[in-house]
């Protein structure tokens, strides 16, 4: 295919959308070869950015550039808007949107034919590409005939086979049960490990952002909220969201010695305490592991410093095990196994004591 | 999240079981039961009157088979130029937003419920010799519609355009539009992505729309003898063969009755899925 000479100076996007309710105004910058995971609860304005990095969507203010070809430019001055087909962006769809009445290889092969690519050589392409995702011997099968996990990868091959500058990859993995996944994202960690272009990773799962992804931006209400290594996000919070996203309850308040008093949720309510395994003053965040809350029937005899009288809001099902939603004088998410919502007997709206060891939390300021 | 959606073209009834519904009342079976009737007794009448031993030559005669040729003929003709100019308007209403989109499509439903002996006159008054366009055609090119095959084709093609294109926009407008964009994604034009991603998809009702064109231009009777006539071996369709042979040959005329009803048969039985699909 084209080997684009312009250099490989990666993605630098402002881009501003606004579709119905939501108001996207989001500024990207994505260095080539780096993978950068979106990560957003629904809604929250991930698909819209990644149609209109890939043309489909038109921008109402901002400006897109890649390996320093402008692609969008709403202005002042010139407005520049590249269409879709002259792009050099892959797109892997949330629902693969393999062409149904084609083999595998004719959709591999429908990027390079339709640039052009007489069929004898697009078709040669699409064979190594085939195969190189483990698939030539599926080459001949319709999207219908193959698995979830095979059409992932036929995918892959049909936006990588043109060698774009950038690869916008839109919830890859949602699609796949439990056991696929797993292997697909192995798979994908290889192919995007050698892709020398910029790849958007959108996802709403922190595990494909620690599998897949250099970096996180997260995306809430169309707004960058964070940014940075995933290993930063994962341990600095800067939202309930992200928080809850990994694992972890995010709760502000203000140290006094070796307790913080939690900000209280209405105005008026008695503030909850917790203690802390450390001095602290001023505003804080306290961060407690949702696998470190324990859970009981009764109030706990335990040594465990705080304990909170709550109720079940809700229940996660997470792989192999329960987030556990609780509410009451604080909102806290509990990890359990299946085993223990059982032995509990857990139910929505049931009475519940939550109990965290002062050494299990974790203070940052704010 | 939306959830995966194969191109379907219309909507289909399930095989789901109904809730049961409280008991028929006995009037409303009896009167269903008459309508079925109405339905099925001319059939019957039909198979009853026809004169069995006689049949084959009653088809054979010569003016029979000019009839059935010329039927196939303009019926054809009539379903290509439908094809031709129907799908581009089926893709500009269902894809076009545009000012008086409403006035077209209306426009293209007219032909539905206007009597098509209205159709013919309007045709008349337009592509006659001393119609509106027919005058030019006429003095500039010596092209003459009324009283020729050509006409007869024109007068069944106003008739069957209508059930083309709503056919097919209707099946543009169900299909899954996100195939287009995965298609641009990969660098096609949007004439590739027409050729090889929006007419595949959408091919089986491309196919029920030219189904359903051609079975109503090859019965069409109004319109085509008010606008072309009935000249034996130019015109002179098969459904026109019926009603003339009606006073001369009875026994032809339901002979070739009887052909077009198997050919409505096997349209509907063609297309059943479409239409009938999960009431067995």
């Amino acid at each position: 295919m084209s080997t684009t000479m312009a250099a490989r100076t990666g993605l630098d996007a402002t881009i501003a959308v606004t579709l119905g309710p939501l108001d996207l105004h989001v500024s990207l910058q994505v260095r080539s070869g780096d993978v950068v995971a979106l990560l957003g609860p629904n809604g929250a304005g991930k698909t819209t950015l990644v149609r209109a990095l890939a043309g489909l969507q038109t921008i109402d203010a901002g400006r897109v550039e890649l390996d320093g070809v402008v692609l969008d430019d709403a202005g002042p001055g010139p407005v520049v808007h590249v269409r879709a087909e002259q792009r050099s962006v892959g797109v892997l769809f949330q629902d693969r949107l393999l062409f149904p009445h084609l083999s595998a290889l004719d959709n591999v092969a429908f990027g390079p034919r339709a640039r052009g690519v007489p069929r004898r050589r697009a078709d040669a392409e699409a064979r190594r590409w085939l195969d190189r995702v483990g698939l030539a011997d599926h080459s001949s099968a319709r999207p219908g005939e193959l698995s979830g996990g095979q059409q992932q990868r036929v995918a892959l091959a049909r936006a990588l086979v043109t060698e774009p500058a950038m690869l916008l990859l839109d919830e890859p993995l949602a699609a796949l049960d439990a056991s696929t996944r797993a292997s697909v994202r192995r798979d994908l960690r290889g192919h995007l490990g050698e892709f020398e272009g910029v790849t958007l990773l959108v996802t709403h799962d922190p595990l494909d952002a620690l599998a897949l992804a250099d970096r996180v931006v997260v995306v809430e209400h169309g707004r960058v909220t964070q940014q940075g290594s995933v290993a930063e996000v994962a341990s600095h919070p800067r939202t309930p969201y992200v928080a809850e996203l990994f694992g972890l309850n995010l709760l502000p308040g203000v140290g006094r010695g070796t307790d913080v008093v939690l900000d209280a949720g209405e105005p008026g309510a008695t503030p909850s305490v917790v203690a802390v395994g450390e001095r602290v003053e001023g505003p804080v965040f306290v961060l407690i592991r949702a696998a470190s809350i324990q859970l009981h029937r009764h109030e706990p005899e335990s040594s465990a410093r705080n304990r909170f009288r709550l109720h079940v809001v809700g229940f996660d099902l997470l792989g192999e095990h329960v987030r556990v939603r609780l509410g009451g004088e604080l909102d806290l998410v509990a990890e359990v196994t299946p085993a223990a919502v059982a032995e509990l007997g857990l139910a929505e709206g049931a009475p519940v004591w939550a109990s965290v060891k002062a050494t299990d939390v974790v203070v940052t300021t704010r | 999240m939306r959830a995966s959606s194969s191109p379907e073209p219309l909507p289909r009834a399930s095989g789901a079981r109904e809730p049961r519904a409280p008991r028929t009342p006995l009037p409303v079976l009896a009167a269903a039961g008459v309508a079925v009737a109405f339905f099925a007794l001319p059939l019957v009448g039909l198979l009853v009157r026809t004169s069995w031993s006689t049949l084959v030559e009653d088809i054979t005669r010569p003016e029979s088979l000019e009839a059935l040729r010329l039927s196939i003929v303009c019926s054809l003709g009539a379903t290509a130029l439908s094809v031709l100019f129907g799908l581009p308007l089926a893709w500009v209403l269902a894809r076009v937003p545009f000012r008086g989109r409403s006035v077209a499509r209306g426009l293209v439903l007219l032909p539905l419920v206007l009597p098509p002996v209205v159709g013919g006159v309007a045709l008349l008054s337009a592509f006659s010799r001393r119609g509106l366009v027919g005058e030019h055609l006429w003095d500039w090119l010596g092209v003459q519609l009324t009283f020729t095959t050509a006409g007869a084709i024109l007068a069944e093609t106003f008739v069957a355009l209508p059930f083309f294109v709503l056919t097919v926009e209707a099946g543009l407008r169900s299909m899954d539009r996100r195939y287009e964009e995965a298609a641009l994604s990969l660098g096609a034009s949007p004439v590739v992505v027409f050729r090889r991603v929006t007419l595949p998809l959408v091919a089986p009702t491309v196919l029920a729309g030219a189904v359903l064109a051609w079975a109503r231009a090859l019965g069409e009777f109004g319109a085509t003898i008010t606008f072309a006539g009935n000249i034996v071996g130019r015109t002179q369709t098969l459904p026109l063969a019926v009603y003339l042979q009606l006073e001369q040959h009875p026994d032809t005329a339901v002979a070739l009755s009887l052909v077009l009803m198997f050919v409505s048969l096997a349209v509907v039985v063609a297309l059943r899925d479409r239409w009938l699909g999960g009431s067995r």
